[in-house]
């Protein structure tokens, strides 16, 4: 702290040190920022004693109050589970075939489906809900249902499953196998006519005989299928288990039928809504319901 | 704590800094150079600063203290032009503080009707007919801007008219200084009631005082959140304790800040906690207004009596200090332009009334410029302070402040009131359906953004043979456009479904959304079909 001197012009000392002929004027500061820095250094003393603060070797320490981050967010959880209890509610008196009639809960529900579909059934059914053709999951965009495609129904294939044994309601069916039934050229004909009837290729009068003695009883004359039993309808677009001759004809000697658990056991009514209604609103949902919210004790929200 | 003692240079010498005569040459460190003084308003100008001559002893400032005890400012009540000036402008942003939220504007059934509303909770800012949504802030950040712009261009023109008249800082001040008035009187006895020992009339007074001021701090809390939510239902919740707790928390924080930032800093806020004062004096130049002390004319100085007997020794400054008593800040505006000037013009105000009462020409303490008071020492006459005010440099900031304000005025005129966002599937990206079209899928927001419901239709641009259809409906509804009701102030998200017959292939089109109600408005949004590669 070598050479201070006082700075003429303004009287005031200089702290003594000078950088390129700049020099510093030792101005006392204002007394209340020194009780400010005072005060600021009492507080980061009662935090340290108050909040978390200090390191140690696996933990630090916790402070008087016992705050953590991670109890704030579990505060934070609770209040969006107790927000979402009203609609839990809501959707548990509403019949699920009449839920597209309340647009508001309609929506809520959607979400609520779309983040349950994402934990439940994007293993199979892919998490854009497109299914896979190779293995045959049904893609759930389209509007071909093997079982049906309104609320009610999609429901109830939710809650009882396809073709899995450990419930007494569920879906069920069975397609027989035809291997050794027809010869190569009865087999060709038969192949041909299944894909005419979806456009693929031209009719021919020995297939349909085929068709109309073995196949007429569950997929129907024009091959429109029959949803009661889950036999899928021929004369479309979608194949879900391949177009090709070979495709068919695989189909035909061995017949592969896909299967789906139960839900109902294993997720909670309001979840399986959810899921319902999440699915119908993929594209392909069928009977929509028109009409006043039939939700009871609903109310409209109007700001005054 | 060195650090603390080095902290406050040279700019921030404070109220009481000393100008000098000369610009001195010493030798220091072994070095000879030229030692500029500092002048706080206008830094550089060396001829500007030579014209001050602080007479008596020059105060001691050499100190081993660690800090600088503040002096408390007792100024003297004054009236005049610029008192009465200041009692307008106050009068003027009180009212506005405090009755602007109480004022109502109807907007129907579906929308809040303050006047001026910042709807945090809703994410929606009114202002009369102006609804602004988050995303349209940058209304906001103009105004912002625009403010900061005006400052520069009411600096440039009148320099710190920002701190003398309409801060709030020095309005709150000013009430609170006229409320030492009310219950401790003026000048003197405040001067004595505080050199004073602490009698118990004394401690009621300042008891009495304080409490005013708390009064004051809590009205000025209490105003700040009715910008926040319905003034009269929210004075309803907050007396009777259900108002949310942020707005008891706000009120308290509000309430202590104004009664110790107006109460008991003052002026200290202005010297040493404001960054404006710093900003502003890099903005001053040398034809910039500020207030002056001709010393030319005032110095040097002396008595009635005496200037009576040597008429051509003395100038007119008669040193009654009166300026410095008046002054809100407690400086002495003959050491020169300095940073504690608020340039409220008091000081004028007070000088005048001097000088009429001794019979010499008024204006020895003066708005004018520093190149004005140069030519007016050297004999040239006296310029009317407004024409200070029409130069380049401030036409250009009305000019870039002008084009802002239209620019901002346009956008808001032409903007729409509704829009529409698209986000197309990309998991599938297309699918078959049953019939063989093809099918897209898309999420459509749509926004209503004014305060009633409306009847919005979405149809297809482009895509010849595409059908549209929602999740609200089912496909047999579908064809090249929807209508859907969007609630009143709300977004609305809705799923899109547009079909091609079979064999489309991928093509770009549009969704337009258009409303067909007393006011027609249309927008677009372009958007991608996939199909399958043939």
């Amino acid at each position: 702290m070598a050479n201070k001197r006082i700075d003429e012009p303004t009287g005031t000392e200089t702290v003594g040190h000078e950088w390129d002929g700049i020099e510093e004027l030792n101005t006392p500061l204002p007394r209340w920022w020194l009780w400010s820095f005072y005060l600021s250094i009492a507080f980061a003393v009662g935090y340290v004693i108050a909040y978390p603060a200090i390191p140690l070797l696996n933990r630090g320490t916790e402070g008087l109050l016992g705050w953590t981050s991670r109890g704030d967010l579990a505060k934070e959880i609770g209040l969006a589970d107790q927000a979402r209890v009203t609609v839990k509610e809501r959707l548990a008196a509403v019949d699920v075939s009449k839920l597209s009639a309340n647009d508001a809960l309609l929506q809520q529900a959607r979400s609520g489906g779309a983040a349950a579909f994402k934990v439940n059934c994007v293993q199979c059914h892919g998490s854009g809900a497109a299914g896979n053709q190779q293995l045959g999951y049904p893609n759930l965009n389209d509007d071909d249902w093997l079982w049906g495609g309104d609320m009610s129904t999609i429901a109830y294939t939710i809650n009882h499953g396809v073709r899995q044994s450990n419930d007494d309601d569920k879906r069920q069916s069975a397609m027989p196998g035809f291997a050794g039934v027809f010869d190569p050229q009865q087999m060709t004909a038969l192949v041909a006519h299944v894909r005419s009837l979806g456009g693929l290729q031209q009719p021919n009068a020995a297939g349909a005989q085929i068709f109309a003695e073995n196949c007429v009883a569950c997929h129907g004359a024009n091959g429109d299928g029959n949803r009661s039993i889950g036999a899928p309808r021929l004369n479309d677009a979608i194949w879900l288990r391949g177009s090709s001759p070979a495709a068919v004809e695989r189909q035909i000697l061995n017949p592969k039928m896909g299967s789906m658990p139960a839900w109902g056991p294993r997720l909670d009514p309001v979840t399986v809504k959810m899921l319902t209604a999440y699915v119908h609103s993929l594209g392909g949902g069928e009977a929509f319901v028109d009409g006043p919210a039939q939700e009871p004790g609903g109310k409209t929200d109007v700001r005054p | 704590m060195g650090l603390l003692k080095s902290q406050v240079g040279k700019l921030m010498s404070g109220p009481d800094g000393h100008q000098p005569q000369d610009p001195l040459t010493v030798a220091g460190g072994g070095r000879s150079k030229t030692e500029v003084p500092s002048s706080n308003a206008a830094a550089g100008l060396g001829a500007i600063t030579t014209r001050q001559h602080p007479q008596g002893p020059p105060e001691e400032r050499v100190t081993d203290k660690l800090y600088e005890a503040r002096k408390q400012v007792h100024n003297k009540r004054i009236d005049g032009p610029f008192r009465r000036f200041k009692w307008f402008v106050m009068a003027m942003t009180l009212t506005i503080y405090y009755a602007t939220p109480w004022l109502r504007w109807d907007r129907g059934p579906y929308a809040p009707d303050q006047a001026v509303l910042v709807d945090l909770a809703n994410r929606r800012f009114y202002m009369f007919g102006i609804e602004i949504w988050p995303h349209e802030f940058y209304f906001v950040a103009g105004l912002l801007i625009m403010a900061g712009i005006g400052l520069f261009l009411v600096t440039s023109a009148v320099g710190r008219a920002w701190c003398g008249y309409s801060c709030p800082q020095t309005v709150w001040t000013d009430v609170f200084q006229h409320v030492d008035r009310f219950v401790d009187g003026d000048r003197n006895a405040r001067m004595r009631l505080e050199a004073a020992p602490w009698t118990w009339g004394k401690v009621l007074r300042r008891a009495f005082k304080w409490i005013i001021y708390l009064i004051v701090g809590f009205w000025t809390g209490g105003a700040w959140i009715m910008y926040f939510a319905d003034a009269p239902a929210l004075v309803h919740d907050f007396w009777r304790g259900e108002a949310a707790p942020v707005a008891y928390v706000t009120v308290a924080v509000l309430t202590l800040t104004t009664v110790t930032l107006g109460g008991f800093m003052r002026e200290q806020v202005c010297i040493y906690m404001c960054p404006w004062p710093r900003i502003q004096a890099a903005m001053m130049d040398e034809k910039s207004l500020l207030i002056t002390y001709k010393d030319w004319r005032g110095e040097p100085r002396g008595s009635v009596k005496k200037a009576r007997a040597e008429p051509a020794r003395f100038g007119d400054c008669i040193d009654c200090t009166q300026c410095v008593q008046v002054c809100p800040t407690g400086i002495d505006i003959r050491e020169g332009p300095q940073i504690g000037c608020i340039t409220c013009g008091l000081c004028i105000d007070a000088c005048d009334k001097v000088m009429a009462e001794i019979g010499r020409p008024r204006g020895l303490i003066d708005y004018a410029t520093l190149e004005d008071c140069q030519q007016e020492a050297a004999g040239a006459a006296p310029r009317p302070a407004w024409k200070a005010l029409l130069r380049p440099r401030t036409l250009a900031y009305l000019g870039i402040w002008s084009a802002i304000g239209m620019a901002m005025l346009f956008a808001l005129g032409t903007r729409t009131h509704i829009g529409l966002t698209v986000s197309s599937d990309r998991n599938p990206p297309f699918m078959l359906m049953s019939d063989g079209s093809v099918r897209n899928s898309f999420t459509l927001k749509l926004r209503n953004m004014t305060s009633a419901p409306r009847e919005m239709t979405v149809t297809l641009d482009g895509l010849a043979g595409g059908t549209l259809w929602t999740d609200r409906v089912a496909r047999e509804s579908a064809s090249r456009h929807q209508t859907v009701t969007v609630p009143a102030d709300a977004s609305q998200t809705m799923r899109a479904y547009v079909a091609m017959p079979p064999g489309s292939s991928a093509q770009s089109f549009a969704f337009d959304l258009s409303t067909e109600d007393a006011k027609p408005e249309r927008v677009s949004s372009e958007t991608h079909f996939s199909a399958p590669e043939h």
